[in-house]
């Protein structure tokens, strides 16, 4: 676990680029740190590994202040992303990779098995392993830049808006992948973004810093969606919170109905649209053991008759879901009702996990 | 009177290799070593005060301006305020050509350091290299291709200042173009000036195949 207490980072002309942060990090979840430029997220994160030192606070990692540590020992036990990937233009793949590896003084064989092995977890071809950076498109660059700083196995990983610099497609497959990687590794992840949707998509935990290094609130996604503890949080989560915080419900729980006779299928029971008078029509489809009570409600909307398509795996229909049965679920998890007035107040209590307020102004 | 041919073959076959001090052969030798000395020494000094120079900002703007006054003098001043400490040695040519190839190498070794990326910089902090391993691995190797750029510029003009030694007569082939104008005799001109272009292409193709080897990483680079 990393705890900042009171941590305060003023630089001598005067401007304080964070103030007074307080907040705990939990491990083996990803905590991401949001908001616009100016608000100390970074600086923030580059505290946890002293690549910029406090003015006052303590930052402690398992117990241990961070300021008794050698920072390149400390750094060498922290993984660390950064935008652009940073690579070593002059080394190979394989090399980068091994980069923490050689600087702990492992063999240079057994440097770059491990580092062969990396490629391969973050989804890169190893035939890459012997090429130089330029050779990479700018999102393998940055898997190679997950994998390098996975290298040394940390359980600290900081990842300093890692995506930002690639293009939307790519951005969310390397997001889907950090996710995927999260589910197998459980490391204790910082991670920097000034993407809210980024942030909701990631965070178990995602702590909302204000202009002035202030922390502005620390909740789960869900809550932020549902309970922002100001203007200044409900405006940065932006429109449409309601619809967003539907990505948080299981789709699981829609009550489904047995196949309709007008639902076309093929042999294997896979849906081919709707019968109409004109002939088919598109139909939209869910997997309810992995999909949100979102994407029920887009394939619901995106039928002609409001009915959305439950598939397995294979795509085969397992039944369907009218907009009666999301309904159901939307009443089952509405926010909660008291004193919630349009202005938002903090306080009160709530599901969601990593739930816990911050400490706004 | 006969018409002069521009080369004679036959006066080259017999001053090649005379044994002789001024040798065709004898000569190219001492124009090799007065060429590349300079540059050696240029880059000895080049790269710790570059290094300073990039540690203590500071002392870039001085040490700049510094070199460019040195690299304004004409050659034949420097050589002459050194003819009095050195005398009619290589040193009073050696010594003023690595102030001119310092002060082409200064820069390039400043401009190198400044040309590494800041997330490399950045990354090789947060990987834990310590500062002096961080130069040595990441930052200097990252610079290569823009101190050799620099290297290739101060060897070639090392190449075509050292004939002007031969006022002194310490200036390799240059002593071929004294010859050649005291006796009204174009052969030794011809042959002085050929060898002199040669080199410079023959030292500039062999640095280039250098950076190649040194560098594979960054030929796409530039236009990446």
């Amino acid at each position: 676990m990393i705890t900042f207490e009171d941590v305060t980072k003023r630089y001598r002309d005067g401007t304080v680029a964070v103030d007074d942060l307080s907040l705990e990090v939990p491990t083996g979840a990803i905590t991401v740190f949001v908001g616009p430029s100016g608000c100390g997220k970074t600086t923030s994160l580059r505290m946890i590994n002293r690549m910029i030192d406090a003015t006052s606070g303590r930052i402690t990692l398992d117990g241990q202040d961070v300021r008794e540590i050698d920072p390149p020992t400390l750094r060498r036990g922290i993984g660390y992303v950064i935008q652009q990937a940073g690579l070593f233009p002059h080394r190979k793949i394989v090399d980068n990779v091994a980069t923490v590896p050689y600087l702990l003084g492992w063999s240079k064989k057994k440097a770059r098995t491990r580092a062969m092995e990396l490629l391969e977890l973050v989804g890169l071809d190893p035939g890459l392993a012997g090429r130089y950076p330029f050779q990479l498109s700018g999102g393998q660059q940055q898997r190679v830049g997950v994998a390098r700083a996975l290298a040394a196995d940390p359980p600290v990983l900081l990842m300093d808006e890692p995506f930002s610099a690639v293009d939307p497609i790519v951005r969310a497959s390397l997001q889907d992948e950090l996710l995927r990687l999260q589910s197998e590794l459980r490391k204790t992840i910082v991670f920097v973004t000034h993407d809210i949707d980024e942030a909701v998509k990631l965070g178990d935990t995602v702590a909302v810093m204000r202009v002035g290094g202030r922390l502005a609130q620390m909740a789960g996604p869900a809550t932020l969606l549902t309970e922002p503890a100001d203007d200044f949080v409900r405006e940065f989560l932006g429109r449409d919170r309601g619809i967003r915080r539907l990505s948080f419900i299981s789709a699981k729980e829609v009550r489904l109905s047995p196949s309709p006779s007008d639902l076309v299928t093929d042999e294997d029971g896979r849906a081919l649209g709707w019968r109409t008078a004109d002939g088919l029509a598109a139909h939209g489809t869910f997997n309810p053991e992995t999909d949100s009570l979102r994407v029920a409600l887009d394939a619901a909307l995106l039928s002609p008759n409001g009915t959305a398509v439950a598939v397995d795996e294979e795509g085969r229909v397992r039944g369907v879901a009218g907009r009666d049965a999301i309904d159901e679920l939307l009443a089952e998890y509405a926010p909660p009702a008291a004193g919630r007035a349009p202005g938002g107040s903090s306080g009160g209590s709530s599901s969601g996990a990593g739930d816990s307020e911050g400490a706004p102004a | 009177m006969t018409e002069e041919p521009l080369v004679r073959w036959d006066w080259i076959a017999r001053n090649w290799a005379n044994g002789g001090p001024t040798a065709i052969s004898a000569l190219l030798e001492n124009h090799v070593v007065m060429a590349f000395l300079p540059v050696l020494f240029g880059l000895v000094v080049a790269l710790p005060l570059g290094l300073a120079c990039v540690r203590w900002r500071w002392l870039y703007q001085p040490t700049a301006a510094l070199m460019n006054v040195t690299y304004s003098l004409p050659s034949l001043v420097l050589f002459s305020i050194f003819l009095s400490v050195t005398g009619l040695t290589r040193s009073t040519v050696v010594i003023p050509l690595t102030f001119f190839a310092l002060a082409v190498l200064i820069p390039a070794v400043v401009d190198g350091l400044a040309s590494v990326p800041d997330p490399v910089r950045q990354s090789a902090v947060a990987m834990g290299f310590r500062p002096a391993r961080r130069l040595l691995r990441v930052e200097l190797p990252v610079a290569v291709p823009v101190v050799l750029a620099g290297l290739r510029v101060a060897t070639v003009s090392s190449i075509s200042l050292v004939s002007v030694g031969a006022l002194i007569g310490q200036g390799g082939l240059g002593n071929l173009f004294i010859d050649g104008w005291q006796r009204q005799f174009y052969t030794p001109i011809v042959v002085g000036i050929v060898l002199i272009v040669l080199l410079a292409v023959l030292a500039d193709g062999l640095l280039v195949l250098a950076q190649r080897l040194l560098t594979p990483w960054s030929r796409a680079r530039r236009t990446a």
